[in-house]
């Protein structure tokens, strides 16, 4: 099935806001192996300038692919998941993500481009705080086979 | 990024090697990526699965891969201090059961903006040789 090159343009919403927890932080942090007690306990974060425990670098994928799955969910872009590759990602940090802050995120279709049966479908998640700040742009990549 | 643990920007020459780690993957490593992210792809636990869609067997999520070369580099720039991180997945990481894949990677200065006081960390990650993720460049503001 073709992913539909007309969805270039959509946006989904923010829905509810995703609420970040300081055992989610140490559990990304355990499994990326990031080594910083400012992962993992709230006075070593203040010691570096933090309100609280601060995610690691990647951390905002988390949140990010939850919102991406509103695009591949969409029937009418057409991304079909089992023949999805991850071709790239980018962080842009406007600010860290601390525990305690609550993110609505806006997912954006920024590109689709169809060459010889492979669609590239080009995402960008905006995340912003509660005040409506923003916190983080994180773009994806997705290669879609569109053969038979 | 905090303005309490930058690393020195007058400190810095481009080449140098910043930071290293030998990362050792195992099924193991992956179950616990995939609870922590929210990625319960099956290319990432189920062999015959993976297989099914053509691949040698399960493989590490591009992410996890990404995430270990960001927490290399972190690790060197400060908690919270890596402002940009970008990377191409170009070759994946086969997971053997039993065993493990060992991934290396290697965090070196790439360019050094004096204007903005911001170093381009560039990341190599091999896996079996060869690099598994392309233009992996992270951002770091310096003091």
């Amino acid at each position: 099935m073709p992913v539909n090159a007309d969805a270039v343009g959509r946006a989904y919403g923010p829905n509810e806001p995703y609420e970040v927890t300081a055992v989610k932080i140490r559990e990304f942090a355990d499994a990326v192996d990031a080594r910083s007690f400012a992962h993992r306990n709230a006075d070593a974060a203040r010691v570096e300038g933090y309100g609280d425990v601060v995610a690691p670098t990647t951390f905002a994928v988390v949140i990010a692919q939850r919102a991406e799955f509103h695009v591949i969910a969409d029937p009418e872009v057409g991304v079909d998941f089992s023949k999805v590759v991850h071709a790239d990602e980018r962080f842009t940090h406007h600010r860290p993500i601390v525990a305690g802050d609550l993110i609505s995120t806006t997912i954006h279709i920024d590109s689709i481009v169809q060459r010889s049966g492979i669609a590239t479908v080009r995402t960008r998640a905006e995340l912003a705080d509660a005040d409506g700040a923003p916190v983080a742009t994180v773009v994806s990549t997705l290669a879609v086979r569109e053969d038979a | 990024m905090s303005t309490e643990n930058l690393p020195s920007f007058a400190a810095l020459a481009v080449g140098e090697i910043v930071a290293t780690r030998r990362v050792e993957v195992t099924r193991d490593t992956l179950v616990r990526y995939a609870g922590a992210s929210g990625d319960f792809n099956p290319i990432h636990y189920n062999d015959v699965f993976a297989e099914s869609v053509g691949l040698p067997g399960v493989i590490a999520h591009g992410m996890f891969t990404m995430g270990a070369a960001a927490s290399v580099v972190e690790e060197w720039a400060g908690p919270g201090n890596v402002v940009d991180f970008q990377s191409r997945f170009t070759r994946p990481v086969p997971v053997p059961n039993p065993g493990q894949a060992i991934v290396d990677i290697t965090a070196k200065v790439g360019a050094l903006d004096s204007d903005t006081r911001v170093a381009r960390i560039d990341v190599d990650v091999v896996y079996d040789g060869a690099k598994v993720l392309g233009k992996a460049q992270a951002l770091v503001e310096c003091a």
